[in-house]
């Protein structure tokens, strides 16, 4: 199989997120970032595909810190070639960002047997999930919050999650593009020997390709800390302290 | 009279979703302050019959064709799309959910309207509405403006309440007639969740886990303080993932939404997508060792303290007290 | 009467024994010749630095045996047996000598009468613990001891060799070629007792005793390289060429490496020469399975079992491979994963080795290849993919590690600003565990109270890499290391002291430093130097009874026992032993990366459980001291789970060391 996985960085929310002097972005000193989780999946799955089916991983991704890394990671856990297009991912939405991904992914005819698998969706995907509007700039069919796909007779089969536990089987003409939430395995452990020796072997391939003209399709007002909203009271001390209080609470609340 | 509203009304299995009466509220008070009117859609034979129960709208366009049913997001968004283009809308609400997912973006695609996901909030301001968008796992808030009113907005279930867009009174009813394109995703079955042991939506008492329970071994712990307590445990995605309780017990935008008496989130740090299956819970009280865990910030009760050293005392405690 | 000049079978006595030594010697070299062979398909290893160091260990260690004595009841009789067989081996290869080269102007052995009076009191020692042995095989057999054949054969060998000496020695007496006296007292007592038989028969007999005698002990020559008793063999070169002799204990370096060793281990080939001649050297005595805490617990990891089946799978598919023998895998087919994931890296199989094989390292290797294919539990993958990004295991932000010090009331150098004496090395537990953080700042007190001139790293401190390293993810090692290395070097202090012991022995001894490696104490050490030189601000004096805990890679690998126990003294404190101390402690089950993971299989009882137990054995000691912060959750936990909540207090030594100075 012919299969892309696009790959976004986030901000990493282990680290503390403060808001800018402007009000509306994010302050760029503390952010660091990494693979937006669900792509890390999409990964897994790609690879998964590739071992079982035969076919070739392409992963790519916009320009963003520690994107590198990122990239020769996934060569290192098996990837086939990687692709950066050096324009910064920063600052732009997911509509300019899907136009610049389907400028590369359209450029040429796709193989019949394609499948385009970014992640179902992103932490900061305020102007709409990636998947999407990529099926629509390919015209390609798309399926979202998928946690399985099993490639037969030239289409593919996959599981999409609802609400509840509840999960769906449906039927995918290829190519196509599905928004993943989930492999059947967790994603893959690579040591750092591998990556290492990846970074020395392998290369990143640059394709520049013109920066979008809106790079945002929304204006926003303002960006604060959802701190304001009724914060729990809050209950101090040991955790002994902790037991003792809790109990007077649930024993409030007629619990016990 | 400014552009109609529309309302994506989220049915499955013949059943509304809590989420079309939060949009239907929403929208009111959206139409309200712009003096619009209130157009709920229903797509699919299956889904023809629930018009009477969208009272809220002000008329429920119906576009009854079989091929609706269970369609995927790129039919649901064409007909969507036909059906605002008939009615002149500039304003459609639609579920930030699984089943409806990808629908608002695909009809952005299609309109080249902007699009606010993850909405938490939303108010007119004069002819503009101003939005409020839930990002980076719930840590941040971003208020967008639709100056003309014109776009698409994401509801997060749950951040509107589904009462205020219920109503006993009956909407018109008008079927359109939407294009139809020979499928190229196509329904083929449901895959049930596997018969849980317990029944997590029907406890009364809930012991919620998360990552902070680290391992395995430990969820042993939040099993004893739940026996202790009368309840269940539940848990939110990663540990399900881990394999460490079935998919039964999971709570959130994938699993089961849950309004227990009291839910207690240990070791939870309150990522949206769990939040979304528990916030209607009558008393939430947390604990985490990240005091700026956002879980903390829609709880009743918090604890800045380490889940794995409380457990056990709180366990011994509650027995203790009763006796 | 020479022996040697009688008619067999038509052939003088001199040829046959002649064929019979060229083919004994020949069968033996020819083994030793395979053995070495499979030794050289492992991968090169030099153990050749140091050589004079390693004859001294080698010496030691062989001739005087003082690991085999850690063991008291086994201790004596092998060092007996032991230069019994060196003593009994050269009389013999002097009989074989004078045999052999008949112009030899020497005497046979048994015509020296104090060698004679050696060899008869020898062979009735012998019988007697033959007798014992059989009957300690037969009716009171240990759980541990492997019933073989291999052991029955040998005693067999051993009796017929010992007999054969005592008749012959009879038998020359009644045939007039010797006469009975005092040197000769089993010989004369048999002599008498058969002075009926005719001198010719007894000659004839005494004759065909040392004949016997010859034949059974070159069928041993042949008999031993193919049986576990190799051990005689092989183990004084294990022990000349054990790593201990010049490395920290537990290396897991591969010196003159010629292939990249960080891929570890999936074939038999892909092990050391050293790790291969650790199983011809074992003599399966199961010192090491009786110390493991993995082996205690009920996990299947068995050290001994696992050296031996190693070997085992080497000797067949490298010598005699049956059909389907090269399709067996070395990790899953001969060892499984779950075993090799259960070892807790405590040293204390090593620590007991009488013959210093090298389990450790060994897993090690097998672990590398492991993560090398991403085979890695869910929880250790989440653990490292944590330690690669934020560089510590709890997956937090390296901006929070010093967050301990913002309630710590105290300001706390940065180390990186200022010049410290002390550059204190927190690790990951101290600075990010809950249960931990409070101890630490206590112990912030302790030293800022005393006095020392101290600083941190604050968020450019990384974990030490103890625990990745022996995961098997020694990429990830180095990398922490280098940042670390990186950080330090832009600090200004003079020593290290470290809270954690996995830290202090990986900063020590794991760490190149390039050649300027910095004096690194233990927090403990740093206590009892500030305590001896009377700088400890002890207000008053605890009493009671408490018990000490040695972590492993405090006293095990580098040896530190007396200085936390003589800090505990220096309060008031009475310390008192548990059964299991110092070099023999028993690991808490947190090592290795073990921490990390779950049991795959249900085990019987957890290490720390095991240890609580012993602790609360002891009469009227209310507390158990750990000097570690993994101890302190380990055996808290345990406490809890074996239900000896009100009966036993884990504490940090530092906790009482401020008490002490409230």
């Amino acid at each position: 199989m012919n299969l892309y996985v696009l790959l976004k960085m986030v901000p990493d929310t282990v680290e503390e997120l403060n808001v800018a002097a402007d009000g509306k972005s994010l302050d760029a000193e503390f952010l660091r970032f990494k693979l937006s989780d669900p792509d890390e999946y999409a990964l897994e799955q790609a690879l998964l595909l590739k071992e079982q089916h035969g076919g070739s991983v392409t992963v790519v991704a916009l320009d963003a810190p520690e994107v590198d890394d990122v990239l020769f990671t996934a060569l290192a856990k098996g990837a086939d070639r990687a692709v950066k297009i050096p324009i910064a991912q920063a600052g732009l939405g997911t509509v300019a960002a899907a136009r610049v991904l389907a400028d590369f992914l359209g450029s040429a005819p796709f193989a019949p047997d394609t499948l385009v698998l970014p992640g179902s969706q992103a932490i900061d995907d305020l102007e709409g999930e990636l998947a999407p509007f990529l099926a629509a700039a390919l015209k390609l069919p798309y399926v979202g919050v998928v946690c399985g796909v099993t490639p037969a007779n030239g289409r593919v089969t996959v599981i999409k999650e609802f609400a509840g536990g509840l999960r769906a089987e449906f039927d995918v003409t290829l190519p196509a593009v599905l928004g993943i939430q989930s492999a059947e395995k967790p994603p893959r452990y690579v040591p750092v020997a591998k990556v290492r020796a990846v970074m020395k072997s392998a290369q990143i391939e640059t394709v520049d390709l013109p920066p979008p003209a809106r790079p945002g399709q929304l204006e926003i007002e303002r960006t604060y800390k959802p701190e304001a909203a009724g914060r729990a009271e809050m209950l101090e001390g040991s955790p002994d302290e902790v037991a003792d209080k809790l109990v007077d609470v649930l024993a409030k609340i007629s619990v016990i | 009279m400014a552009n109609p509203i529309l309302v994506l009304a989220e049915q499955l299995r013949g059943g509304l979703a809590d989420i079309t009466f939060e949009m239907l509220g929403a929208g009111r008070a959206l139409a309200g302050a712009a003096g619009a009117p209130l157009y709920a859609v229903l797509l699919g034979r299956e889904a023809a019959p629930l018009a009477p129960k969208l009272g809220r709208a002000d008329k429920v366009f119906v576009a009854d064709h079989p091929q609706l049913d269970l369609a995927p997001a790129g039919a649901i968004a064409a007909a969507l799309k036909s059906v605002m283009d008939q009615v002149g809308a500039g304003l459609v609400l639609v579920g930030c959910t699984n089943v409806s997912s990808g629908i608002g973006s695909l009809l952005a695609a299609k309109t080249g309207l902007p699009l606010v996901n993850f909405c938490r909030g939303a108010k007119a301001e004069g002819g503009a509405l101003v939005f409020t968008s839930q990002l980076f796992g719930g840590k941040i808030l971003s208020d967008v403006k639709l100056a003309d009113g014109r776009g698409i907005a994401c509801i997060y279930p749950g951040a509107f309440p589904a009462d205020a867009g219920k109503s006993e009174a009956t909407p018109p009813v008008e079927k359109v007639d939407v294009p139809v394109e020979p499928p190229a995703v196509v329904f083929k079955k449901y895959l049930e969740p596997e018969a849980g042991d317990v029944d997590i939506t029907k406890q009364s008492i809930l012991v919620g886990v998360g990552r902070g329970i680290q391992t395995r071994d430990n969820v042993q712990l939040a099993e004893d303080l739940a026996l202790a307590l009368g309840g269940a445990v539940c848990a939110s995605r990663p540990v399900i993932d881990q394999g460490w309780l079935p998919l039964s017990r999971q709570v959130g935008k994938s699993g089961m939404s849950v309004r227990p008496r009291v839910y207690l989130a240990l070791g939870i740090s309150g990522a949206p997508e769990h939040w979304e299956g528990m916030q209607n819970s009558r008393c939430i009280i947390a604990v985490n060792t990240d005091p700026k865990a956002p879980i903390f910030d829609g709880s009743h009760y918090g604890a800045v303290c380490d889940v794995l050293e409380l457990l056990p005392v709180l366990t011994d405690k509650i027995k203790a007290r009763k006796g | 009467m020479n022996p040697v000049n009688v008619s067999i079978v038509g052939l003088p006595g001199a040829l046959v024994l002649w064929l019979l030594a060229v083919v004994a010697f020949g069968v033996f070299a020819y083994r030793i010749r395979q053995l070495v062979g499979l030794l050289r398909q492992g991968r090169y290893e030099d153990r050749f630095d140091r050589p004079g160091k390693r004859l001294a260990h080698a010496l030691k260690n062989v001739l005087l045996q003082p690991r085999i004595f850690n063991e008291r009841a086994i201790g004596l009789p092998h060092f007996l047996i032991f230069w019994g067989f060196v003593l009994y081996a050269t009389c013999f290869n002097w009989g074989l000598a004078r045999g052999l080269f008949p112009f030899l102007p020497i005497p046979f052995p048994d015509e020296v009468r104090p060698v004679l009076l050696f060899l008869e009191l020898f062979s009735v020692i012998v019988l007697i613990a033959l007798v014992v042995a059989l009957a300690r095989r037969l009716f009171y057999p240990p759980p541990y001891l492997h019933l073989s054949m291999d052991a029955n054969l040998i005693l067999l060998f051993i009796g017929l060799l010992m007999l054969s000496t005592l008749f012959g020695s009879g038998f020359r007496i009644v045939a007039g070629q010797a006469t009975a006296s005092g040197w000769a007292p089993i010989g004369s007592r048999l002599a008498a007792a058969f002075a009926s038989v005719p001198k010719e028969t007894a000659a004839s007999l005494a004759t065909a005793m040392w004949w016997l005698h010859m034949t059974v002990v070159l069928a041993f020559l042949v008999y031993l390289p193919y049986s576990k008793h190799l051990h005689l063999l092989a183990s004084p070169f294990n022990v000349f060429f054990s790593q201990s002799v010049t490395r920290p204990a537990g290396d897991l370096g591969v010196r003159g490496a010629k292939e990249d060793f960080t891929a570890g281990a999936a074939r038999w080939q892909e092990l050391t020469w050293k790790q291969l001649l650790g199983g011809f050297s074992c003599a399966e005595c199961g010192r090491c399975d009786r110390s493991c805490p993995a082996t205690t617990a009920g996990s299947p990891l068995q050290p001994q079992q696992m050296i031996h089946k190693i070997k085992e799978h080497m000797v067949h598919t490298g010598l005699a491979p049956k059909n389907g023998d090269h399709e067996l895998k070395l990790i899953g087919d001969v060892l499984t994963e779950a075993e090799i994931w259960a070892c807790t890296m405590c040293m204390s199989c090593m620590n007991r080795c009488a013959v210093w094989n090298e389990h450790v390292p060994l897993l090690v290797a097998l672990r590398r290849h492991l993560v090398s294919q991403g085979l890695v539990q869910r929880t250790v993958q989440d653990m490292l993919g944590n330690l690669q990004r934020y560089g510590n295991s709890f997956g937090k932000s390296d901006r929070m590690r010093a967050r301990w010090t913002q309630t710590a009331g105290l300001k706390i150098k940065d180390a990186r600003k200022e010049a410290v004496e002390y550059l204190w090395f927190v690790g990951d537990y101290a600075s990010y565990d809950p249960r931990c953080e409070s101890i630490t700042r206590t112990t912030a007190k302790v030293f800022a109270q005393a006095g020392l001139d101290f600083g941190l790293l604050y968020e450019a401190e990384r974990n030490a890499g103890n625990d990745v390293r022996r995961v098997g993810e020694e990429g990830l090692f180095e990398m922490l290391r280098d940042k670390n290395q990186q950080a330090l070097g832009k600090a200004q202090f003079k020593k290290i002291v470290t809270t954690d012991p996995h830290s202090y022995h990986t900063l020590k001894n794991e760490y190149p430093w390039n050649g300027n490696r910095p004096e690194v104490q233990h927090y403990t050490e740093v206590l009892h130097g500030l305590s001896q030189a009377d700088k400890l601000p002890l207000k008053r004096k605890l009493a009671g009874r408490v018990t000490y805990h040695d972590p492993c890679y405090l006293g095990r690998y580098n040896g530190v026992y007396d200085a936390p126990r003589e800090v505990l003294r220096a309060l008031g404190l009475e310390v008192v032993e548990m059964p299991r101390n110092r070099e023999r402690s028993f690991c808490c089950g947190a090592g290795g990366g073990r921490i990390w993971m779950e049991d795959t299989e249900k085990i019987q009882e957890r290490p720390a459980e095991n240890r609580i137990r012993e602790a609360v054995a002891l009469p009227g000691v209310p507390t158990f001291v750990v000097a570690c912060p993994k101890d302190l959750a380990m055996f808290r936990d345990a406490v809890k789970t074996t239900g000896n909540e009100g009966k036993l207090v884990v504490k940090d030594l530092a906790e009482l060391v401020a008490e002490a100075m409230e």
